[in-house]
């Protein structure tokens, strides 16, 4: 065996897993072909909230190909309730969720019923002819008026449209003084609400099931993040022993939060499979996709902050409504709870309360979209704070810097309770500025006012951090959520040296399988290529909690390290064995164990094989090397940084164009300095995205508008600018890896910073608040102060062109 | 999604597509690169029995050299179009405003004819049409006819084609020598104009001598900012007649409201984007 020289971890390696997924050589779910397999098609309701009054599928039973018709009356004995594994009070209100409507319907997208045929077009043809009678009931649309006495009900049942509400408080946990006084005595308070606009995850692959049920076991095949949670919950809700579940998560096309979801689909499929005793596949259009698989964000959020006059910030009062939509789905109720220990961000609030309510609406159910709760905590604090910095009339930056946790103060607990291991904002923040120009972009926007230019310039700064590595299991279980926050990994040393590292993470995207071969490189001293990862089937992963959150470094990364360094525990015995010297004699450098202060030597090869055979083992050491570990964090890590954006927006159309573009951040160590980079690519356009493009948009009748490509807005390369990426490297305490997690820091840090440089461009023309997607048409009338109203049809897009926005309304409930 | 079911006929001539057309009566469908109808198919908003491809029709494909005028095959895609030697010196505003279409995919599949066949205002080739005077051949079982665009566009999607006949050629007087910019106004790259405007200019001796305006998606047919064209004609070629002229753009037109922009703010843009595309045609 070849010792590796230079260290793998820190090397730009291109992915392994790209050329395959790149040539279309792998296998998407929707690619399996089963020898017999069915099609199944799923009808939507196009109401947002009725009463069904009848269903009938004569017709649709009759059509060519079809087998089978079915409602929810069909399944309602069999398909349970869809979880949601994270009650976040004793009290919370959760109604049933089926996955097939019975009675009502809640949301426009809501499954009314199904058909399985031959073909998938049979399928889907036959869904015009199944006859649904809705009896209209009051849509619930809007947060504010959801939550009045006299509201109209989504679910009359639970009696209230407030799922739950929940508050962190500073003076009662202890970690701080009483926000309300603070802001009494305070000598300057800004008060400010945000929207948070809702978001489809828009993952590229849609989603996808196939299964296969034999009469001794079932297998699931689904574009899931989450195949151990979701064999968890399928045994869970519909009662199917758990060892006779196999879900295998093939090549995933990109979740972002999205595939973190037990699926309605993923359980009709299942139940059809099982009574049909064939397998049965389901696969989305992009449509169906926007109309039914959960959205993200939809906040509305009341910021209070107080400070001094001379900068210092005294108080921080958050007051949020959370828009849940129709049901509580897999982690909903969490989602917004995991900003509370964001909002006060980087700095040293002495007092702080933060409170949500979690509201429900007739709406698409929201869940985890990349970030989960802490874009909107970056957002609210990093607008608040340049509002504070305009009220008090100094440079944001310099506001910033009066505030925030100094590099030797770390390790520092912040007034949320958690403890901050390490960073470094001075250092970001200094980069930053040298990259981006700060003080000559200053001097040219000042030059722009005072020339009355009509293209004004505007800088937007975020100094964020976030929380990465979910989850201490204890400080989840503490937060009521129904799982641990550990991770697992196994090594298996086959006989001819290579290795099989099994890991419980499931990539979609993010390239486990490349950095994890690094780690275990390095570890084993063998040759990147000679490691094999495996992944996403729980009868080869076994144990896992799947990958979201920016978990997978920061906990399955370090389950890694340690099940290596199990394996190198007993090569080492077995070498000391075979050498014939004591253990503590023995050296492990670049593959291969040596004795100190001699010249023998024995390669990890051959120990493995003298452990395969065992010929010669040690008394009471069992043959084999293989070994495994679980993980489970102290504490979480924290990515920070700084980005600044500088925007020019057209006084005159209200268009705004991305001039440039600096983030330095600061993830820990880096395993693949390629990979970082493109997670940072990836994130920022996903948070410009929310900015200038992105919003699920629905009508007054409840209608999704915007439910294909063509009106939400994703934006393309061209659309985004040029990135200068830098980073500090601090490393994190937390962990033996130094890592603290990049998959969703560029979108938490990204949306304020763009907002922010708008609202700066054009401030001295009166603007305090663009709301967004910050549209040229919303620039343009805060600028002339036009008041809002933003009709909801979506303009003309795609290939449908104005066709689009005139048959939105139609095609509201269209399969 | 996937389409309904229907009939596919390839015809090899004008003559054999026009009796597919009449023998498919209201139910049949012309498909030129498929680049809208494939969309409205799949989304089952339009649910024909027979699909008439064009794709076999050579003959329609190309530009030709018509004396006063260019002679433009409804199957030459906008790629064609864009990088046609004679379209480039006697037709600009229409490369220019071609440029401006989706992305090369849909450039290299989608068609003159196509779009203006298709007629959504929101297309970027209705509003240079309507400029530059361009006049349709429309071929139907009863033979030829020509219409003036002014005429050919009725509303939303919606032209003077019968159901039976085809858009064969259209005629595209030569402005040899013009200025002229198309100003795209959309949220991002790929998308169609919230607003566009269209210009074409001859200035002579300093003074504009004349002067074309249309506008893309400010009403359900493109529209003829005829008040601006008015104020321009015989003004000096300056900032100040430009900056005047422009207050007229919305004059007459019938803008939509959608997500993009309200009526108050398309009405707004089509002035200042008429200020822009009338001084960018001013100085190229
Ligand atoms: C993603 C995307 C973005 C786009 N963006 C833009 C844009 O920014 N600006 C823009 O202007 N366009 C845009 N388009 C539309 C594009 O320009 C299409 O090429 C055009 O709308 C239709 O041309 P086609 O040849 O594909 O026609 P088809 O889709 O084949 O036909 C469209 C309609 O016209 C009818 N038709 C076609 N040819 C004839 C004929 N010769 N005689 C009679 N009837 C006929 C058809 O029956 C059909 O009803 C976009 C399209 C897509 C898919």
């Amino acid at each position: 065996m070849t010792a590796t020289v230079e260290p793998e971890v820190g090397k730009a390696r291109r992915r392994k897993e790209d050329a395959r997924l790149i040539t279309g050589a792998t296998r998407w779910t929707d690619n399996l072909q089963l020898t017999g397999m069915l099609h199944m098609a799923l009808l939507r309701s196009p109401v947002a909230h009725a009463r069904i009054t009848s269903i009938d599928v004569t017709e649709a039973v009759k059509m060519p190909g079809v087998l089978v018709v079915l409602t929810g009356q069909d399944l309602a004995a069999e398909q349970g309730s869809l979880p949601c594994a994270w009650p976040i009070t004793e009290d919370m209100l959760a109604p049933p969720a089926p996955s097939l409507a019975v009675d009502r319907v809640n949301f426009a997208g809501e499954a009314v019923a199904l058909v399985v045929a031959r073909s998938a077009a049979e399928a889907h043809d036959a869904l015009s002819l199944i006859d649904v009678d809705y009896e209209d009931l009051p849509v619930v649309l809007d947060l504010e008026s959801a939550i009045a006495d006299d509201a109209d009900l989504v679910h009359p049942d639970l009696g209230s449209n407030k799922s739950a509400t929940w508050v962190f408080d500073s003076a009662d946990a202890g970690t701080g003084s009483d926000v309300d006084q603070t802001i009494a005595d305070a000598e300057v308070v800004v008060e400010r609400t945000f929207r948070q606009q809702r978001l489809i995850p828009a993952f590229m692959e849609p989603r996808s099931v196939v299964v296969d049920p034999s009469p001794d076991s079932v297998t699931m095949w689904s574009a899931t993040q989450v195949p151990h949670i979701l064999r968890w919950m399928l045994a869970a809700v519909l009662g199917i022993p758990e060892q006779q579940i196999r879900v295998i998560a093939p090549d995933v096309g990109g979740g972002f939060g999205g595939k973190l979801q037990v699926t309605p689909e993923e359980v009709l499929t299942l139940l059809v499979a099982r009574r049909l005793g064939k397998p049965v596949k389901w696969t989305e259009s992009r449509t169906e996709s926007m109309l039914s698989a959960h959205h993200g964000r939809d906040q509305l959020q009341r910021i209070t902050i107080s400070a001094r006059r001379d900068g210092t910030v005294t108080g921080l009062k958050v007051d949020l409504l959370a828009d849940m939509g129709a049901y509580l789905r897999l982690v909903s109720p969490g989602v917004p709870i995991l900003g509370a220990f964001m909002f006060n961000a980087i700095y040293k609030f002495p007092a702080y309360r933060f409170t949500c309510t979690n509201v429900f609406t007739t709406k698409v159910p929201t869940d985890a979209y990349r970030g989960a709760g802490r874009p909107e905590a970056t957002f609210a604090i990093e607008r608040i704070m340049d509002e504070l910095a305009a009220e008090l009339g100094v440079d944001p930056l310099e506001l910033r810097e009066r505030n925030w946790i100094k590099h030797d103060e770390f390790p520092f607990t912040t007034v949320a309770g958690l403890t901050y291991d390490s960073g470094n904002y001075e250092a970001a923040t200094a980069r930053a500025k040298e990259l981006f120009g700060y003080e000559a972009l200053r001097a040219e926007q000042a030059e722009r006012r005072a020339n009355g230019d009509p293209v004004q310039l505007g800088i937007g700064i975020s100094t964020y951090t976030e929380m990465c590595g979910l989850a201490p299991s204890r400080v989840l279980g503490a937060l009521r959520y129904a799982a641990g926050g550990w991770e697992h990994a196994a090594i298996r040393m086959l006989p001819t040296g290579k290795v099989e590292l099994i890991t419980g993470t499931s990539p979609h995207g993010q390239g486990h399988v490349t950095a994890w071969s690094q780690i275990v490189a390095d570890r084993l001293g063998v040759p990147f290529e000679d490691v094999e990862v495996l992944h996403g089937d729980t009868r080869v992963a076994h144990r896992g909690m799947d990958s979201y959150g920016s978990r997978s470094l920061a906990v399955g990364g370090v389950a890694v390290v340690l099940a290596a360094d199990k394996v190198l525990a007993k090569a080492r015995t077995v070498a000391a064995h075979l050498m014939e010297v004591a253990e503590d004699d023995v050296e492990f450098t670049a593959g291969t164990f040596s004795v100190r202060g001699t010249s023998t030597t024995m390669a990890l090869g051959d120990v493995v094989v003298a452990a395969h055979v065992a010929h010669n083992l040690p008394d009471g050491v069992e043959p084999g090397l293989d070994a495994e570990a679980t993980f489970d964090p102290e504490n979480f890590s924290y990515p920070h940084g700084t980005h600044l954006c500088a925007t020019e927006v057209d006084t005159q159309t209200g268009a705004v164009k991305i001039r440039s573009y600096v983030c330095v951040d600061d993830v820990g160590k880096v395993v693949n300095p390629l990979i970082v980079e493109g997670q940072v690519h990836g994130g920022l356009a996903q948070g410009i995205a929310q900015a200038l493009y992105e919003e699920a948009v629905h009508d007054e009748s409840g209608t999704l508008t915007t439910a294909t490509l063509a009106d939400y807005l994703v934006p393309s390369a061209v659309d985004l600018p040029h990135f200068t990426t830098d980073r500090t490297e601090t490393p994190a305490t937390s962990n033996p890896l130094g890592v603290k997690g990049v998959g969703e820091a560029g979108t938490i840090a990204s949306t304020p910073a763009v907002v922010n440089s708008i609202v700066d461009a054009v401030r001295h023309m009166g603007v305090s608040e663009v709301e967004m997607p910050c549209t040229p048409m919303r620039v343009w009338k805060a600028i002339h102060r036009r008041g809002d109203g933003v009709p909801t049809t979506p303009g003309a897009g795609g290939g449908l062109g104005s066709l689009d926005s005139r048959s939105a309304e139609e095609r509201g409930g269209a399969e | 999604m996937i389409p309904a079911e229907f009939d596919y006929v390839a015809p090899a001539t004008v003559d054999e597509a026009v009796r597919a057309l009449a023998a498919g009566g209201e139910d049949a469908k012309v498909m030129a690169g498929g680049q809208s109808l494939i969309p409205v198919l799949r989304m089952r908003l339009a649910v024909p029995t027979v699909v008439v491809d064009l794709s076999g029709l050579t003959e329609l494909t190309g530009v030709h050299d018509d004396g006063d005028s260019l002679r433009i095959g409804a199957m030459t895609t906008h790629y064609e179009v864009q990088r046609d030697p004679l379209v480039r010196e006697h037709a600009r505003l229409l490369r220019l405003a071609t440029d401006t279409v989706a992305d090369p995919q849909v450039r290299h599949r989608g068609t003159f004819g196509g779009s203006l066949a298709h007629a959504d205002p929101a297309g970027d080739l209705l509003a240079p049409a309507l400029a530059l005077d361009a006049v349709m051949v429309c071929v139907g079982p009863s033979g030829t006819r020509e219409v003036p665009a002014a005429e050919f566009f009725v509303d939303y999607f919606t032209t003077a084609l019968a159901p039976d006949e085809l858009l064969t050629h259209v005629k595209v007087p030569k402005l040899t020598g013009w200025g002229a910019h198309y100003e795209k106004f959309n949220r991002v790259a790929q998308a169609w104009s919230i607003v566009g405007v269209a210009a074409a200019l001859r200035v002579s001796g300093g003074r504009i001598a004349d002067a074309r305006v249309g506008l893309t998606n400010m009403g359900p047919t493109p529209v003829r900012a005829r008040g601006v064209e008015e104020a321009l004609i015989g003004q000096p070629a300056t900032a100040e007649s430009i900056t005047s002229a422009a207050t007229r753009a919305a004059e007459g037109a019938d803008p939509p409201s959608d997500g993009n922009a309200d009526a108050e703010y398309r009405s707004h843009l089509a002035r200042v984007l008429t200020e822009r595309a009338v001084t960018a045609a001013v100085s190229a």
